[in-house]
C-alpha cells in the first residue's frame, strides 16, 4: 500500500503552494510534484481595459514585487506608445531604475532576512515555533533592527517614485510621472541615520560577510542541498553587465555554453516556450532551441549571476568575483548558493541606488514621450526573483485585447519541481519517521526561489502546514499540521 | 442686497436672496454634501447626498432656496447616516475598483466614502455588467463606474449647443450615451471639462491616466469639504 505525504500551503511562499509526495509500501519516494496556483485569470480580466491601466492593474498580481509588474507593463505600453526601449527621457528611465533598484533592495533584504536567514541562523531543525522572525529577533536583535530598516529604506524609495509604497502609480505609458525633489534625494543621501544609503551600502556588505560565514563553516550542505544542472536565463545589458530595469535575453547551459544570446525580448515567443502539464495550473517555460525535455531553465539571483559576465559597480563586483572563483568561472547550480547571489545583487542595487541619487537627471522635467503608436507592446524586467514577461496586444479603440503574463514564479516552476524532488529523494525517502524538521527542508528548497510577502506578513512563518500522510486509496493515514 | 438670516445646526448664518441652501451653507463656511450638483449646472435635486430637515421635511438642499428664519439641520446622526447609506448604495450598485481607477483622489464618490468612514457595506454588491464605450477619439466611458448625476448630460454641449451625453431609459436601468458625431468633434479642452465635470471614473480622457502623481490630487490633501470649513473653498 503506497502512501502520499501533501504539504499544504507551502508556509512563506506566495500565493497556494502544495506539495505532494508519493511513497511505496517500503517508504520509498515514487514521485514529488509541487504546484503553485496561478494568476491566469488575470490575463482575461484585463481585456478591454484601457491600455494605461494596465500598469496599475496589474501591480495587484503580487503582494510581494508590484514594482516589477508595474515596470514590466508599463515598458510594454512604452513600446505600444512609441516610446520603446531607448527613447524614453533620461529622466523618465532613470527614476523607473531609481524605483526598480529600491524594490530589488527592500525584496532582497526581506527574502534573506526575514524568508531564508531563519533556517539558517536558527537551523533547518529547530522549533517551527522559532523558526522564523520572532525568532531571529532574540537571537540577534541588531540584525532583526537592521532587516526592518533596510527594507523601511528601500520601501521609501519606492515611496518617492511610484507615489505609494506599493500599489504606486509612478510608471505611465511612455515614462514617469514625477520627478525626485532635491529635498526627497538628500534625505536618502544625508539621512537622519542610518536611514542613509551609505548604511546601506554597509549593512549590505555585511550581510554578505554573514553568509560567507555560515558557508565555510556549512560547506557540504550549502553546497550539495538541492545541487542540480540547469539552464539559466535572465536580461543581461548588451555588454553583459547585469542589469535589472533592461537588457537582451541571455541563457546558458549547466556548463557556461551560451543557448540564447542578444536576443531583443520582443521576440521572446520564438525562442521561448510554454508546455502545459496536466497535473499542474502552472505552464513549465522552455527554451525552443533545447526543446520541451532540456529547455527547462531556471530565473533568479542565481540564474542572473551565472548569465551576467560582470557587475556595474565596485562593491558588489569584487563579491562577484570572489563567487565566480568558488565554481572556476562556471554556472552555480547549487540552489543555496542563490541567497548568496541574492545578497550580492543586494549590495549591488544599494550601490546603483547611490549612483542614480547622485545624478542629476533625477531632477529634470521632462518626464513622458510618445511616438508611433504600435498594436503590440512586450516589457521585461528581472524581477527580484527572476524574469518576468508582460505582452499586450491593444486596439485602436485602447483597449487590452490579448495579454500573456509569465511570472517568475512559472519560470521557475521546473526548478522548484526539481529542488524538491532533490529533498524527497535525498532527505525523505526510505526514513523510518518523517520529522518537522525533514519536511522543513521541502520549504527551504522552494525558498530558495521564491520567496513570499503576504505570507510572510500575515503569518511571519508560521502559516498552518498541512502535512498528510495519505494511502494509495486516498485516505488520510496520518496528518500533521503546525 | 437684502440679506437673510437662517441657521444651519444652530448657527447664525447670513444668506443673499436666491441662494440655495448648500450655496449660503458654502458661503458661511458650512459644508454640504453634494454630488449630482455642480457649480453653474442648474440643480437637478437627483442624488438625494444633500438631503437637509428643516422644520421636520426633508429636501434637497441644492434645489431649495434660503427664506428667512429658516432652521437648517445639516449634522444631525440621522441625517448623516442616511448620506452614509446613499454612499455606500452608489458604490454597490456600480463596479467601483478604486486601486486601479485613474480617479482615485479626483473621484468625488470616493472622497465622500472617505468623509462618511466607509468601512464595510451595509448592502450586498449588484456587479452589474456595463458595456465600456470607446470609440471616441478622446474619451472612454467606462460606464461601471456612473452614478447617474447626469453632469455631463447637462454640463457638455458642442459648440452649437447640442448635447454631447444623453441619459437612456429611467430610473435604476438609466444609461449614458454619448453621441459619437459631436464626440468626434471635441477639442481637447472640451475632453478635459467632460472629464471633470464626471464627479467619478466614468469619463476618461485616452491616454492621459495616471498622469498625476500621487501626492497632487485634488483631495490628497484637501479632503473633501474641508476647503469650505476652513474657508478657503471656492
Ligand atoms: S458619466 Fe459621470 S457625469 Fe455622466 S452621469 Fe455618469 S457619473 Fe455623472
Ligand atoms: S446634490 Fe442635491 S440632490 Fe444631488
Ligand atoms: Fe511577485
Amino acid at each position: 500500500m503506497g502512501q502520499k505525504i501533501t504539504i499544504e500551503p507551502v508556509t512563506r511562499v506566495e500565493g497556494h503552494g502544495k506539495v505532494t509526495i508519493r511513497l511505496d509500501d517500503a517508504g520509498k519516494v515514487t514521485q514529488s510534484r509541487f504546484h503553485v496556483v496561478e494568476f491566469r485569470g488575470f490575463e482575461r480580466f484585463v481585456q478591454g481595459r484601457p491600455y494605461w491601466e494596465a500598469p496599475v492593474l496589474v501591480q495587484r498580481l503580487c503582494g510581494i514585487c508590484p514594482v516589477s509588474h508595474h515596470l514590466a507593463s508599463a515598458k510594454a505600453m512604452d513600446v505600444i506608445v512609441g516610446a520603446g526601449p531607448g527613447k524614453l527621457t533620461a529622466t523618465a528611465e532613470k527614476m523607473r531604475r531609481l524605483m526598480h533598484y529600491g524594490q530589488m533592495f527592500q525584496s532582497h533584504a526581506l527574502h534573506f532576512f526575514y524568508l531564508a536567514s531563519p533556517d539558517f541562523l536558527l537551523g533547518m531543525d529547530a522549533d517551527p515555533a522559532v523558526r522564523n522572525v520572532i525568532g531571529l529577533i532574540a537571537l540577534d536583535k541588531e540584525l532583526a533592527t537592521r532587516a526592518v530598516l533596510m527594507r523601511k529604506f528601500g520601501q521609501e524609495i519606492i515611496l518617492a517614485t511610484a507615489g505609494k509604497k506599493i500599489h504606486g502609480t509612478g510608471a505611465i505609458p511612455g515614462g514617469i510621472n514625477k520627478n525626485l525633489s532635491p529635498e526627497e534625494r538628500d534625505r536618502f543621501l544625508k539621512g537622519p541615520d542610518p536611514l542613509t544609503i551609505d548604511r546601506m551600502i554597509e549593512w549590505s556588505q555585511a550581510a554578505i560577510d554573514l553568509f560567507r560565514d555560515y558557508h565555510r563553516k556549512n560547506k557540504d550542505l550549502v553546497d550539495r542541498f538541492a545541487e542540480f544542472p540547469s539552464n539559466h536565463l535572465s536580461l543581461v545589458r548588451k555588454d553583459g553587465a547585469l542589469d535589472f530595469y533592461h537588457g537582451c535575453l541571455r541563457a546558458v547551459d549547466a556548463d557556461g555554453r551560451k543557448v540564447l544570446d542578444d536576443v531583443d525580448y520582443q521576440d521572446y515567443v520564438k525562442h521561448i516556450g510554454e508546455e502545459t502539464r496536466s497535473w499542474s495550473y502552472m505552464k513549465f517555460p522552455y527554451l525552443r532551441a533545447l526543446g520541451k525535455e532540456d529547455g527547462w531553465y531556471r530565473v533568479g539571483p542565481l540564474a542572473r549571476l551565472n548569465t551576467c559576465d560582470y557587475i556595474p559597480s565596485p562593491l558588489a563586483q569584487k563579491e562577484f568575483e570572489t563567487y565566480k572563483a568558488y565554481t572556476d568561472g562556471k554556472p552555480n547550480n547549487m540552489s543555496l548558493h542563490s541567497h548568496w547571489a541574492r545578497l550580492i545583487e543586494l549590495l549591488h542595487s544599494a550601490e546603483v541606488i547611490k549612483e542614480l541619487l547622485l545624478d542629476k537627471d533625477l531632477q529634470g522635467t521632462k518626464l513622458v514621450k510618445k511616438g508611433r503608436r504600435a498594436p503590440e507592446g512586450i516589457g521585461l524586467v528581472e524581477a527580484p526573483r527572476g524574469t518576468l514577461f508582460h505582452h499586450y496586444r491593444v486596439n485602436d479603440d485602447d483597449q487590452i485585447t490579448m495579454a500573456n503574463l509569465i511570472v517568475s514564479t512559472t519560470n521557475n516552476n521546473e526548478p522548484m519541481n526539481r529542488a524538491v524532488n532533490w529533498v524527497a529523494m535525498n532527505v525523505l525517502s526510505e526514513k523510518p519517521e518523517i520529522t518537522e524538521g525533514m519536511l522543513n527542508r521541502v520549504e527551504v528548497a522552494i525558498r530558495a526561489y521564491d520567496p513570499c510577502l503576504s505570507c510572510a506578513t500575515h503569518a511571519l512563518g508560521r502559516m498552518p502546514l498541512e502535512v498528510a500522510l495519505v494511502d494509495a486509496a486516498g485516505r488520510v493515514l496520518q496528518r500533521k499540521v503546525r | 442686497m437684502s440679506e437673510i438670516r437662517f441657521t444651519i445646526d444652530g448657527k447664525a448664518c447670513l444668506a443673499e436672496r436666491g441662494q440655495t441652501i448648500v450655496e449660503a451653507a458654502k458661503a458661511n463656511g458650512v459644508y454640504i454634501p453634494v454630488l449630482c450638483n455642480y457649480e453653474a449646472l442648474k440643480p437637478v435635486g437627483s442624488c438625494r447626498i444633500c438631503t437637509v430637515r428643516v422644520a421636520g421635511r426633508y429636501m434637497a438642499s441644492c434645489t431649495q432656496p434660503v427664506t428667512e428664519g429658516m432652521a437648517v439641520e445639516n449634522t444631525a446622526p440621522d441625517l448623516e447616516d442616511m448620506r452614509k447609506s446613499l454612499i455606500e448604495m452608489l458604490f454597490v450598485e456600480g463596479n467601483h475598483f478604486c486601486p486601479s481607477c485613474e480617479k482615485s483622489g479626483n473621484c468625488e464618490l470616493q472622497a465622500l466614502g472617505y468623509r462618511y468612514k466607509m468601512m464595510v457595506p451595509r448592502f450586498p454588491y449588484l456587479w452589474p455588467g456595463r458595456a465600456l464605450l470607446a470609440g471616441s477619439p478622446l474619451l472612454m466611458l467606462e460606464r461601471n463606474r456612473c452614478v447617474q448625476c447626469l453632469r455631463c448630460v447637462r454640463g457638455i454641449t458642442s459648440k452649437a449647443g447640442r448635447k454631447v451625453f444623453a441619459a437612456v431609459e429611467r430610473g435604476p436601468h438609466v444609461t449614458i450615451e454619448i453621441d459619437p458625431k459631436l464626440a468626434a468633434k471635441l477639442s481637447e479642452e472640451e475632453a478635459r471639462r467632460a472629464m471633470d465635470i464626471c464627479p467619478v471614473g466614468a469619463i476618461l480622457r485616452k491616454e492621459k491616466g495616471f498622469a498625476l502623481p500621487i501626492g497632487q490630487r485634488k483631495f490628497d490633501h484637501t479632503p473633501i469639504g474641508s476647503d469650505i470649513e476652513k474657508g478657503t473653498g471656492r
